[in-house]
């Protein structure tokens, strides 16, 4: 295709996301929404996010204090396994760095588990050093409970259904384990640059 | 649940994907709530999808009945919750 028949513009906005869309994804300017069950709507009142290490041992903060920590602002490209994706996306919420801060674990996994049930599994490197968060705002606002409020992980570098919606808390393992779509015909890590989309990827 | 954002399927929107594994319809079999006890056939379970899969749901309490995910060649089956996921390997003229 030439291309002539595009308008500059369009051209434009496809050479700025030249690099940027993983193999097999599209670019959506909408945000779908998809879950595996009806949407919690949960009271920032009760909330709160636990970290477990693999002895039991666990920390645990409520809304108020969550909102307390150091707050970053991240704009990144979201990729769902769907095959859509969502460029400079914009979030805010507590690097999960703050929250793992001082742990003293073994563990070289995690499991996040989320208010409905859900679980999804990640290695402990993969939500440490700056890749990761728990994010409560969305494009400026708060994060509706259709996209996983009051909070959600962000985890851009990976398929999004490792970014758990609702998620309560963070469960360190040893021993890596299979959530609900991982344990389902989904891959175990989930990377979208590399296509591991489904068990056997 | 009244919530425009996840609005379910009903159960028959299992036939499809199920009718390459099982011989006759599942759509009417039986199922009793291990959770609230209410009866239901498969086709009356609520049904949250389609990506990344099918998940049935009991229609009185949500809980989970069966998970369906539909790839390229197989079908993953997992009935309940703990019990790990069947991978049935499809015809290779299924699409």
């Amino acid at each position: 295709m030439s291309g002539s028949g595009f308008s500059p513009g369009f051209r434009g906005r496809t050479h700025a996301f030249e690099g940027r869309l993983p193999p097999g994804q599209y670019p959506t300017e909408s945000f779908p929404v998809l879950s595996a069950g009806p949407t919690p709507h949960l009271s920032t009142d009760d909330w709160t996010f636990t970290v477990t290490d693999e002895t039991g041992g666990s920390r645990s903060w409520t809304w108020d204090e969550m909102m307390a920590l150091p707050q970053q602002e991240p704009t990144v490209d979201i990729h769902c396994v769907t095959r859509w994706s969502k460029f400079d996306t914009r979030w805010r919420g507590v690097s999960l760095d703050v929250l793992l801060d001082g742990v003293d674990t073994a563990a070289d996994y995690v499991v996040a588990e989320s208010y409905d049930g859900y679980t999804t599994n990640l290695p402990l490197q993969d939500v440490t050093d700056g890749k990761a968060w728990l994010a409560h705002s969305f494009d400026g606002f708060a994060l509706s409970p259709e996209h996983g409020g009051p909070a959600r992980l962000l985890i851009p570098h990976l398929y999004f259904w490792k970014s758990a919606k609702w998620v309560k808390g963070l469960r360190l393992t040893l021993d890596n384990e299979p959530g609900f779509w991982e344990s389902a015909g989904y891959h175990d890590y989930g990377d979208p640059w590399r296509e591991q989309r489904t068990w056997s990827d | 649940m009244n919530d425009p954002f996840t609005t379910h399927l009903d159960g028959n929107a299992l036939a499809g994907p199920l009718a390459d594994v099982f011989s006759v319809d599942p759509t009417t079999a039986w199922r009793r709530c291990p959770s609230c006890h209410l009866p239901s056939s498969l086709g009356q379970l609520h049904v949250y999808g389609p990506g990344p899969g099918l998940t049935g749901r009991c229609p009185g309490c949500a809980d989970i009945a069966l998970r369906a995910v539909s790839q390229p060649g197989h079908l993953w089956l997992q009935l309940g919750t703990g019990g790990g996921a069947f991978r049935f390997h499809l015809p290779t003229s299924a699409p």
